[in-house]
């Protein structure tokens, strides 16, 4: 079955979170074609559904390592900022909103930062966490794309932008919605120093976050079924009073509109944005890692290798983690294919 | 009519009546209408002098608040309207052209929410579409060519959330709005006369000098939105409108704009000429300061402006 005709809209919001019905956890449902994946096969499948192809929701973490070559980068630390602002409190007060997502999390706040290499390229990914109050970009997050740009232009690096984000966090008003101007001023620092910027628009890009830093890349990529748009679904259906397409807001649909460059799945995005990194970068060479005029300095405090090193590091000289993470991997993914002939109920596999 | 308005309008039409009754020419009359008027004259400034925040959101949405057209009209000489994007059409809930301003030419640009329901229909309530911010960028970049001034009025409940501005990419046209702004080699002023909604204000609210109207609102989402997303009940708008922070002295306060201009006694819309002399006078003195400085030198000040909202705590 095409993954886009079995693409089923109600479900879209209810990503995982289905665990409760299924035996033992060890299974889940996918929301899209309700067809059983089993955990070890979402895992290695990066929670893309093997049967229809549905990306669900990943953590913060994996998606910043599966967007690095072999997973690997630092963490680039956060400037802090003052905390509630406006000392905010609806039903709940925003200081124990905010302990609640930390506890949740273990993270400050919903932006994570990272300096590594896509396609030998340096790049910094800026990715939000949605986990973390929806992923609403506050005065922490627009200080974390500031600093991820300013990172990007002292390490000559490109930057990619990650959002998957409810918008603007309303707990800090007119503070969050003067986010949108600060992350283009940041995204402004990289295109004048001349480096890439790319978007990679994850489920779900809305509001404040859509309406800013997202949408004045270079490149705008997009993963299947990622919802994106400006105003809520609802919202406009109440204002217009009309039934929206079913297609509406997707990623194939903003395709469709001119407002992404491309839709890639999950598995082809280090190669792709790699790839487009190298293109980009070409007339930089002075500034990439087998630059020949390489300025002293800023490349060498860099916690990476130099690019030629670290291929011969990869092709010839294997480090034993990396043999030992490859080889788990293969383990498994062998173990997982025979393991799902005889346990995914034939009935669902049958229907896909 | 505003509720917390009603005593005063109430006591201004006794004081009609009294009046049209008066040509009785009673003296009694005539003492009686004075001492009412004074009474109303402090009922208002009592009233006005300390609005609640869920207040100023009825006094900045009022229906005789002075809109784009009225400053348009009293502040710019030889207003001369451009139309369209250039890309799909023209969109009436922005308007913007060249004009005269204090004897300087301008481009000026704002949302026009309409005075009557057939108004109000034409410029679809002020809510934009993406042609209207991309209009506004082809406007702001022909301000550069042409090294003169951009002054936007805004006025807006937000960006239209409809299917064809989805289609078109209302998104994109609100974020490249605000990276044209940001990097524009030309002053621009903004003053937030009514309702600064949510990103459809700051499309065109990204500027050198930000002035609010006291009884203007600022705000990321309107306080019947946030209430019903927070306290699950647009009934809690009242208690959204507090915590939001979104009346002029809140900004100031939060280092978000740079000047509050007062409004006439009983607010803009009791002496709309008055309120629209106090906001020109004011974009007036914003872009004299802003005149000695180089297009490069705007920019970078422009660039650090923003940078810094957030950084500091109140
Ligand atoms: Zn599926
Ligand atoms: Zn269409």
């Amino acid at each position: 079955m095409n993954w886009l005709s079995s693409y089923i809209r109600p479900k879209i919001r209810s990503i995982v979170g289905e665990q409760k019905d299924v035996p033992d956890n060890l299974w889940q449902k996918c929301p899209a074609c309700e067809g059983m994946i089993f955990h070890r096969e979402m895992t290695d499948n990066d929670a893309v559904c093997h049967h229809c192809g549905h990306h669900m929701k990943i953590t913060v973490q994996k998606r910043i390592e599966l967007l690095f070559d072999q997973g690997e980068y630092s963490r680039i630390k956060l400037p802090n900022v003052p905390e509630d602002p406006l000392k905010f409190k609806d039903k709940k007060k925003y200081v124990d909103r905010l302990k609640d997502s930390r506890a949740k999390t273990k993270e400050k706040d919903a932006l994570i930062v990272g300096l590594g290499r896509i396609g030998g390229q340096k790049a910094v990914v800026a990715a939000f966490n949605f986990s973390f109050m929806g992923g609403s970009m506050g005065a922490a997050v627009g200080e974390g794309l500031v600093t991820a740009a300013q990172t990007a232009v002292k390490e000559k690096a490109a930057l990619i932008v990650v959002p998957s984000s409810g918008g603007a966090r309303m707990q800090e008003g007119a503070i969050s919605l003067m986010q949108m101007p600060r992350s283009i001023v940041g995204v402004t620092m990289v295109k004048n120093a001349g480096f890439p910027y790319i978007v990679l628009l994850t489920h779900p890009t809305t509001g404040g976050v859509s309406a800013s830093f997202a949408m004045v890349g270079d490149i705008h990529i997009s993963e299947p079924g990622a919802m994106i748009g400006f105003a809520g679904k609802r919202v406009i259906e109440e204002t217009i009073r009309e039934k929206l397409p079913d297609d509406f807001q997707t990623a194939e649909y903003l395709l469709e509109h001119g407002m992404v460059d491309m839709v890639v799945s999950r598995d082809q995005l280090n190669t792709k944005i790699g790839k487009i990194l190298t293109l980009l970068m070409e007339t930089k060479k002075d500034y990439t890692p087998e630059g020949k005029n390489e300025p002293n300095g800023s490349s060498e405090q860099t916690p990476f290798p130099d690019n030629k090193d670290r291929k011969e590091k990869t092709k010839g000289n294997v480090t034993s983690l990396d043999k030992a993470r490859n080889k788990k991997k293969k383990a498994k993914k062998r173990h997982q294919s025979k393991k799902n002939k005889s346990q995914t109920p034939s009935q669902k596999t049958a229907t896909h | 009519m505003l509720d917390f308005e009603k005593p005063i309008l109430e006591l201004e039409s006794k004081i009609r009546e009294l009046r049209n009754a008066s040509s009785d020419d009673t003296l009694n009359i005539a003492e009686e209408i004075s001492r009412m008027e004074i009474k109303a004259q402090r009922l208002i400034q009592h009233t006005y002098s300390k609005l609640t925040p869920a207040q100023k959101v009825k006094v900045a949405r009022h229906k005789d608040r002075p809109h784009f057209h009225d400053y348009i009209k009293n502040m710019i000489e030889d207003f001369t309207p451009l139309a369209g994007d250039r890309l799909f059409g023209e969109d009436l809930a922005l308007i913007g052209g060249l004009g005269r301003f204090n004897g300087q030419s301008v481009v000026v640009m704002g949302q026009e929410k309409g005075a009557d329901t057939e108004s109000r229909l034409k410029h679809n309530f002020g809510m934009a579409r993406p042609e209207g911010y991309r209009k506004a960028q082809r406007l702001m970049k022909m301000a550069e060519q042409f090294k003169i001034p951009v002054i936007t009025l805004v006025d807006t409940a937000g960006a239209y959330p409809g299917l064809g501005a989805e289609e078109r990419g209302q998104s994109e046209a609100i974020a490249k709005s605000i990276e044209v702004s940001l990097n524009l080699k030309t002053p621009i002023v903004s003053a937030i006369i009514g309702e600064g909604g949510s990103g459809g204000a700051i499309a065109i609210a990204t500027a050198d000098r930000i002035i609010m109207l006291a009884h203007s609102i600022y705000s990321v989402i309107s306080p019947e939105g946030c209430a019903s997303i927070l306290w699950r009940s647009a009934d809690y708008a009242k208690d959204a409108a507090g915590a939001l922070k979104l009346t002029a002295e809140d900004m100031l306060k939060n280092g978000l704009i740079d000047s509050i201009v007062k409004e006439p006694l009983g607010g803009a819309h009791r002496q709309k000429e008055k309120a629209i002399r106090r906001v020109q006078a004011k974009i007036s003195d914003s872009l004299q300061e802003l005149s000695s400085l180089s297009p490069d030198q705007l920019v970078e000040a422009r660039h650090a402006k923003f940078l810094q909202m957030g950084r500091k705590a109140a």
